[in-house]
C-alpha cells in the first residue's frame, strides 16, 4: 500500500480513489480525481494551472527547498525491521510534518508581508480622491475632514409640539 | 492432418483466368478517376497504388498455391511415393517452382516500375509505365499458363484420392489381376468396387471399411500386380506397390486355384516369390478363393507344392511376429467370394492377425505405461477362511523398519502443522515465523504503512534520530533570529473615514453595475432620448435626497426647480423678456453651485415637456383625456405595421429587391422544389 501523488495538481491518492493511465512508453500517470483527469486529457500544463502545486511552487507561492523535504524520499532498498527503528521513524514523522508546516507559514507571512501597508495607503489615497462622490466640495472647504457629511433633517414644528406635550 | 487436406486446395484458375481476376480486381478496388490538373504527386501516388495492388493481389494468390499444394517432403511417404508414382515428383516441383519464381518477378517488376513512376512528370507518362507494369507481370503469367494448368489437373485427381489414414489399421488385398480381390472387399465392407470379368478392372486404390471387435479396419483394394521386373511396372501397379510399401497392414494375398483368372498356380506362385520382399513385418494370410470352381484338395501335386512353399513363406512371418509357429490356421485360408463361404472368416482372421501384431508393438512402447495404469486388478474370490499373507522375506522387513524409522525423524511441514489446528479454514500460518531480526520479539510487529498522509517507508533512515535532532536545532535558530515585524499601523483610517470609504466604494460599484448594464442593453436601447421620464427618475424629490446626501441644503434648489416648471403662465405673460429676467434672478440668488444652475438650465428647457400625453388641451376637439388615450392608441396601432415593413408612411410601396436570392434559389434539405 502506498500513497501516491496525482500527477496534475500533487495531492495525495488514498486508495481507492483516482484513476491511473499507462502510455504506451509505459509512464504511468496517476491522478486523484476526474477534474486533474479530465485536464490532463485536455492537454493542460499542470505549471500554468493555477490551482495545482506545480504553479504555485514555480511561482514561489508555496515552499520550494527546504530540508525537510529531504527526510521523505522513496527508497528502494528494503531494510531489516527494527523496533527501534520504527519508532523513532513514526515519532520523526509527526516532528517533522510540525517544523514543515511552521515553516510554511512562515513562508507565506514573509511572502504576504507589507501588504497591510500598502492597502492602508491605497485606501487613504482613493479617499481622498474620491471624497466628492459622497461629500459635497462645499461642504469639504467648511469641513476638511474626510469622512461623511452631517445631515441636516429639517423638523417641523408639530413634532416640537408633540415633544411638549409628551413633557408634560 | 496434411494428407486429408487434399481436398480443401484451391482451384487453380487458368493463365488467362488469373490474369482477368486480378485486372478486373484491381479496376474495381483502386479509384479509378483521374485528371491531368491534379498535382504531380497526387497522380504518381495513384497510379503506383494501381501498380503495387496488382503485384499485392498476384502474390497472394500465387502464395496460396504454393502454399496449399503438399509438399512431397513434408508429407507421409506413402502418400509422397503415391503422388510420385501418379504425378511425377520432378513434374510437380518443377510446376510449383516455376509458379514461385513467376512470383519473385511480379514482385521485382511491381518493385522497378514503383521506382519508376515516382519520377513520372506527366499524366500520360505515368499511365504508360502503370500500363507497362500490368503489361508485363501479365505476360509473366502467360508464360507460366500450361504449369497451372497442370497443377489444376493435379489437383481435380489428388482431391478424388482415396482418403487412407496411413496409421491405423489396414488390411491391404493383392494378387494377380481378376483373382476376386474387389468382390471380396464388396463382401465385407460397403465400398461398391466394379467386378467385371476382364483384367485390370480396379485401376487405383479403393478403401473400405469394416468392423471387428468393436475396431473399425480399413480395407484397401489394390489393383493387380503382374510378374514383372520392377522398372516395367506401370503407374496403376506402381499404386499398389506404394501401399505395400509403405503402409503398415495385413496382407491378404489371393490365390485363384481354379485358374479363371487367366494365369496359373504356378505364375501366382512365382509372383509371390518376386514381391515376398514386400511382406516383411506384415502379418501375412495366403487365401485361396474360388474353391467353389476348384476346391483346394483337388489341385494338381505341383501346384499343392507351390501352395505349401507360400504357405511356409507366411509361417516364417508369423515367426517373426512372436506368435505361435504350430498354429498354421490363419495362414491359409480358402474361401469362395461367389458363394460367401469363408469369406468371414478370411476377414476375422486378417483382423486378429493385424491387431495381435499391434498389440505387440505397442507393448514394448513407451506408451504402454499409460495404458497400464487404466487397467484393473481383479482379486480372486476367497474359496475357503484360510488365510494366505503376502510372503515378505526376512530381510525385506528389515530393510522396511528401516525405512519408516528414517521417516520419523523428517521435519514437521506446516501443512502438518495447519492440520492439527483445525484446517485451512480455522488456521492461518504465520508468515514470519522464520523471519531473522535482531531481537526475536520483533517477529510479530505490525508496522504501519501509512501515517497522516505520509508513507512511513519512505520516511525510515536508521540515523532519522540524529537528523531529527539537527532539524529542531536549525529551527531554534532560526526561531531566535526572526525579528518580530511589527507592521507599521499608523497610517491605519478613523472610523468615520472608514465610513466613508466604504460609502465611496459602494457608489463607485453602483455606477460601474449600471454601466455594465447600460452597456449590454446599447443595442437594443433606442439612441433617441425619452421624451416623458417614465420611471420619474428626475423628481424634486430626488433631487432634494440627493443633494442632502452630499451635505448640502436643497430648499433654495427646490423651490427654484418648482418654480420654473410651474411659474409657466406666469412667465408667458410678462413676454419674451422674460428669460432675461430668469438669468437675472438666479444671478441674483448667491447659487455658486454650477450644478445648480445647470440644473434650473434644463427645467427651463424642458417646459414644453412638462405635459403628460393623456391630458387635453383647448382646441384639440377631445372630449376627455380618456378619449384622446384611446386617440392616441388608434394612431400608434395604424403606424405599427407600416414602421415594421420599414415603410416611410401609407403611400410608400417600395420594393427594395424584386427577386431576393434566397428566396429564388437553393436547394431544401427535406422536401420539394417544385413552389417557389
Amino acid at each position: 500500500m502506498r500513497l501516491e501523488k496525482c500527477w496534475f495538481c500533487s495531492s495525495t491518492i488514498y486508495p481507492g480513489h483516482g484513476i491511473q493511465f499507462v502510455r504506451n512508453d509505459a509512464k504511468i500517470f496517476r491522478f486523484c480525481r476526474s477534474k486533474c483527469h479530465k485536464n490532463f486529457k485536455m492537454k493542460r500544463n499542470p505549471r500554468k494551472v493555477k490551482w495545482t502545486k506545480a504553479y504555485r511552487r514555480l511561482h514561489g507561492k508555496d515552499m520550494t527547498q527546504d530540508s525537510t523535504f529531504e527526510f521523505e524520499r522513496k527508497r528502494n532498498r528494503p531494510e531489516r525491521y527494527d523496533r527501534n527503528v520504527a519508532e523513532n521513524t513514526l515519532k520523526a514523522i509527526k516532528k517533522i510534518d510540525k517544523v514543515r508546516v511552521d515553516r510554511e507559514a512562515r513562508h507565506h507571512a514573509l511572502r504576504m508581508k507589507g501588504k497591510k501597508a500598502k492597502e492602508q495607503r491605497e485606501a487613504a489615497k482613493e479617499l481622498e480622491q474620491s471624497i466628492h462622490m459622497v461629500k459635497a466640495p462645499a461642504v469639504l472647504q467648511q469641513e476638511p475632514s474626510l469622512t461623511l457629511p452631517k445631515i441636516k433633517v429639517k423638523v417641523s414644528q408639530q413634532q416640537s409640539d408633540e415633544n411638549h406635550a409628551m413633557e408634560e | 492432418m496434411v494428407q486429408y487436406n487434399f481436398k480443401k486446395i484451391t482451384v487453380v484458375p487458368n493463365g488467362k483466368e488469373f490474369i482477368d481476376i486480378i485486372l478486373s480486381r484491381t479496376q474495381r478496388q483502386t479509384p479509378t478517376v483521374v485528371h491531368k490538373g491534379y498535382s504531380i504527386s497526387r497522380l504518381r501516388q495513384f497510379y503506383m497504388r494501381k501498380v503495387k495492388y496488382t503485384q499485392q493481389n498476384f502474390h497472394e494468390k500465387l502464395s496460396t498455391i504454393i502454399e496449399e499444394f503438399p509438399r512431397l517432403d513434408d508429407i507421409h511417404p506413402f502418400y509422397g511415393d503415391l503422388l510420385h508414382v501418379l504425378y511425377n515428383k520432378d513434374h510437380y516441383k518443377l510446376a510449383l517452382g516455376q509458379i514461385n519464381t513467376a512470383r519473385n518477378l511480379i514482385s521485382k517488376i511491381a518493385k522497378d516500375y514503383v521506382k519508376l513512376l515516382k519520377y513520372g512528370d506527366s499524366l500520360y507518362r505515368c499511365k504508360s509505365l502503370k500500363v507497362a507494369a500490368l503489361g508485363r507481370m501479365c505476360t509473366v503469367i502467360k508464360r507460366i499458363a500450361p504449369s497451372l494448368a497442370y497443377l489444376e489437373q493435379i489437383r481435380q485427381h489428388m482431391a478424388r484420392l482415396p482418403s487412407i489414414d496411413p496409421n491405423t489399421r489396414t488390411i491391404l488385398i493383392c494378387g494377380y489381376p481378376n483373382v476376386g480381390k474387389s468382390s471380396f472387399i464388396n463382401k465385407i465392407t460397403r465400398a461398391d468396387v466394379d467386378v467385371q470379368p476382364y483384367a485390370f478392372t480396379t485401376k487405383s486404390l479403393f478403401v473400405g471399411h469394416t468392423d471387428y471387435k468393436y475396431l473399425r479396419y480399413q480395407v484397401i483394394d489394390t489393383p493387380g500386380i503382374l510378374d514383372r521386373p520392377f522398372e516395367d511396372r506401370n503407374i496403376i501397379e506402381m499404386c499398389s506397390i506404394t501401399a505395400l510399401a509403405h503402409l503398415r497392414a495385413a496382407v491378404l494375398f489371393f490365390l485363384d486355384i481354379s485358374g479363371s483368372c487367366g494365369y496359373s498356380v504356378a505364375a501366382q506362385a512365382a509372383l509371390f516369390h518376386s514381391i515376398k520382399s514386400l511382406f516383411m513385418n506384415k502379418p501375412l494370410i495366403i487365401v485361396c478363393n474360388k474353391t467353389d470352381l476348384q476346391p483346394l484338395e483337388g489341385i494338381s501335386e505341383e501346384d499343392m507344392k507351390l501352395v505349401m512353399e507360400m504357405k511356409a513363406e507366411a509361417m516364417k512371418t508369423v515367426i517373426g511376429q512372436g506368435g505361435d509357429p504350430l498354429n498354421d490356421e490363419g495362414v491359409l485360408l480358402t474361401m469362395s467370394t461367389l458363394t460367401e463361404e469363408g469369406v468371414v472368416s478370411v476377414k476375422n482372421a486378417a483382423c486378429e492377425r493385424l491387431l495381435d501384431q499391434r498389440v505387440e508393438l505397442k507393448m514394448k512402447s513407451k506408451k504402454m505405461n499409460d495404458c497400464l495404469n487404466r487397467f484393473h486388478v481383479a482379486v480372486p474370490k476367497p474359496r475357503d477362511q484360510k488365510e494366505r499373507p503376502p510372503c515378505i522375506p526376512q530381510a525385506v522387513l528389515e530393510g522396511m523398519a528401516k525405512q519408516q524409522a528414517a521417516e520419523k525423524e523428517k521435519r514437521k511441514l506446516e501443512r502438518d502443522l495447519e492440520e492439527e489446528n483445525g484446517g485451512a479454514g480455522v488456521y492461518s500460518a504465520s508468515l514470519k515465523k522464520h523471519y531473522i531480526l535482531n531481537n526475536d520479539e520483533w517477529k510479530e510487529d505490525i508496522m504501519p504503512e501509512i501515517l497522516d498522509g505520509h508513507n512511513v517507508y519512505d520516511f525510515i533512515d536508521p540515523d532519522v534520530l540524529q537528523r531529527l535532532e539537527e532539524l529542531e536545532r536549525e529551527e531554534g535558530l532560526r526561531a531566535e533570529e526572526e525579528d518580530d515585524d511589527f507592521e507599521m499601523d499608523g497610517k491605519e483610517l478613523t472610523p468615520e473615514e472608514q465610513e466613508a470609504l466604504a460609502e465611496i466604494r459602494k457608489k463607485k460599484s453602483l455606477l460601474i453595475q449600471q454601466h455594465r448594464i447600460r452597456k449590454s442593453t446599447a443595442e437594443s436601447r433606442p439612441t433617441v432620448p425619452r421624451k416623458f421620464d417614465k420611471e420619474k427618475k428626475f423628481t424634486s424629490e430626488r433631487m432634494g435626497r440627493q443633494l442632502s446626501a452630499l451635505g448640502l441644503d436643497p430648499t433654495l434648489a427646490i423651490n427654484r426647480a418648482r418654480s420654473k416648471s410651474r411659474g409657466r403662465k406666469r412667465e408667458r405673460s410678462l413676454g419674451r423678456g422674460g428669460n432675461d429676467g430668469d438669468d437675472a434672478m438666479d444671478m441674483d440668488v448667491d447659487q455658486p453651485n454650477k450644478k445648480l444652475r445647470a440644473r434650473s438650465r434644463s427645467l427651463l428647457r424642458s417646459r414644453s415637456m412638462s405635459r403628460p400625453p393623456g391630458e387635453v388641451v383647448a382646441g384639440e376637439g377631445f372630449k376627455d383625456s380618456a378619449q384622446k388615450v384611446k386617440a392616441l392608441k388608434l394612431a400608434k396601432k395604424s403606424v405599427k405595421k407600416r414602421n415594421k415593413d420599414a415603410r416611410r408612411g401609407e403611400a410608400d410601396r417600395v420594393i427594395p429587391t424584386l427577386k431576393p436570392k434566397h428566396l429564388f434559389s437553393g436547394k431544401r434539405s427535406i422536401g420539394k422544389t417544385s413552389r417557389r
